[in-house]
């Protein structure tokens, strides 16, 4: 099918961006990277009057770390260039492992991180790592800037918390409180597929113990789910053999999976717990080999 | 999608039309469109380059590929005013006029296409792979080429073609 009749807008900047958003009065999308939004265009499951295209907005194409560790990631920046940072791959690890498991390479040239977590697909992966890293989202309308914490920013399926003339111009990642270490695991039936299931995991250590944890499942709820007790039972834990079970535990609870075409509801339920404990036993072993 | 093309050129004054300026295969053209005229379609349909094929139409085949500022793209999965300013290349822009690519020898040597319509889309993602990485393993192509489906090959074939085009691009520059 072919995209509903639209009015096409490019604006230069983020302020003429949501001024345009405010002429369009909750009837306007922002595009970024399209990998979600053009094909929901075609199948007319979005139906806008008018489309801001972001991307000849300059200084929104960046990833970097300030001087206190938060890492800062602009509204144009693409999955593959996190996949190919060398930045990320050595003070990131969450993020390194999940994003060459987004989608396809070629998909992973235009898409962006910002974009997908606005897009809110309870099987997106970036939304799993936002949510295992604490992270917000920086919204910009009429009135300035906002923080917006990602577990409040998620509404609901396909749906975030943005005002109709705000702009996600920012995902923010706070500084580790201590070594940041994690992991993403994605059972996938081939490149591309949604997630039969996927985990995200997040974990803070000093002094060989656990100072902050994360723990966010992908494709196994309506939403993406936050393992927030698994979380809290390996704070001030050294990653034991005993915590990291009863984490996997917690969180294979916590999974509401629905049995599909990709697999059981146990099935995934299982691939939760299994990826859980060996996401967090491959973080055990590497904080020890650093230690 | 002809009709969609034509109506546009036609300029009924309600109907949003944008001018665009692509650069297509080294050559600067420009066309009215609507917005909502997807880039596969006013490379196909407008500019007449069919050589991009649309498979699935739903950004999963990879068929659509093409070259947008060097880096591959699904293009059903791109407006085709998005494309405004910037440089594409089709798999027409691979061959010149004397001579095929190397990446089109190699899938007439190795035997990479059976029907071929994947062709277009896994020469332009190759040749995305070989400009950044001129000597890619096995796996570093069969990753490169995940994005792009072949329903005949089995893909076996399809990546002895690029290892053979890598080969030979590496011998013909040194």
């Amino acid at each position: 099918m072919y995209p509903s009749r639209f009015r096409y807008e490019s604006p230069a900047s983020i302020e003429e961006a949501i001024a345009l958003l405010e002429e369009g009065k909750g009837e306007a999308k922002v595009l970024a990277g399209g990998q979600s939004l053009v094909p929901m265009l075609k199948l007319r499951f979005a139906s806008p009057e008018l489309l801001v295209d972001i991307n000849n907005i300059a200084d929104l194409d960046y990833h970097r770390f300030d001087a206190d560790g938060s890492l800062h990631i602009g509204a144009l920046c693409r999955h593959e260039h996190l996949e190919k940072s060398a930045e990320i791959s050595a003070r990131q690890p969450t993020i390194a492992a999940a994003a060459p498991l987004v989608a396809d390479p070629i998909v992973r040239t235009r898409g962006t991180f910002v974009g997908s977590v606005c897009h809110a697909d309870p099987q997106g992966d970036w939304a799993s790592c936002m949510v295992a890293l604490d992270g917000h989202i920086v919204a910009q309308g009429p009135n300035g800037r906002r923080n917006i914490p990602v577990r409040s920013f998620v509404s609901g399926p396909f749906q975030n918390v943005l005002a109709y003339n705000e702009l996600a111009v920012e995902a923010v990642i706070p500084a580790p409180q201590g070594t940041a270490l994690g992991g993403y695991m994605k059972l996938e039936r081939r490149v591309g597929d949604f997630a039969t299931a996927a985990v995200a995991v997040a974990v803070d250590m000093s002094g060989g113990k656990v100072t902050r944890a994360g723990i966010a499942l992908t494709g196994v709820g309506g939403t993406t789910v936050d393992a927030s007790d698994a979380a809290a039972a390996l704070v001030g834990s050294s990653l034991d053999e005993a915590s990291i079970g009863q984490a996997a535990e917690l969180a294979a609870s916590v999974a509401q999976p629905r049995s599909d075409h990709r697999g059981s509801a146990s099935y995934k339920r299982h691939i939760i717990s299994t990826f859980t404990a060996r996401l967090l036993g491959s973080i055990a072993e590497s904080n020890e080999r650093a230690a | 999608m002809t009709s969609l093309f034509e109506e546009i050129t036609e300029t009924s004054v309600d109907i949003p039309i944008r001018r665009v300026t692509i650069t297509v295969n080294g050559e600067k053209r420009s066309a009215n469109v609507e917005p909502r005229l997807l880039l596969a379609h006013l490379l196909r349909q407008g500019f007449k380059l069919t050589g991009t094929h649309t498979g699935c139409d739903t950004t999963n085949c990879g068929a659509c590929t093409v070259l947008v500022d060097g880096r591959p793209a699904k293009s059903c999965t791109m407006l085709a005013v998005q494309a405004d300013g910037h440089d594409v290349m089709t798999v027409e822009g691979l061959a010149s006029a004397s001579e095929l690519h190397p990446i089109q020898e190699g899938f007439k040597e190795e035997h990479g296409l059976q029907c071929g319509y994947c062709t277009p889309g896994m020469m332009l993602a190759a040749k995305a792979l070989l400009d950044e990485n001129p000597d890619p393993t096995e796996d570093e192509v069969r990753w490169a080429l995940s994005g792009n489906l072949c329903r005949c090959t089995g893909y076996q074939n399809i990546v002895k073609s690029v290892l053979w085009a890598a080969e030979k691009m590496r011998n013909s520059a040194g």
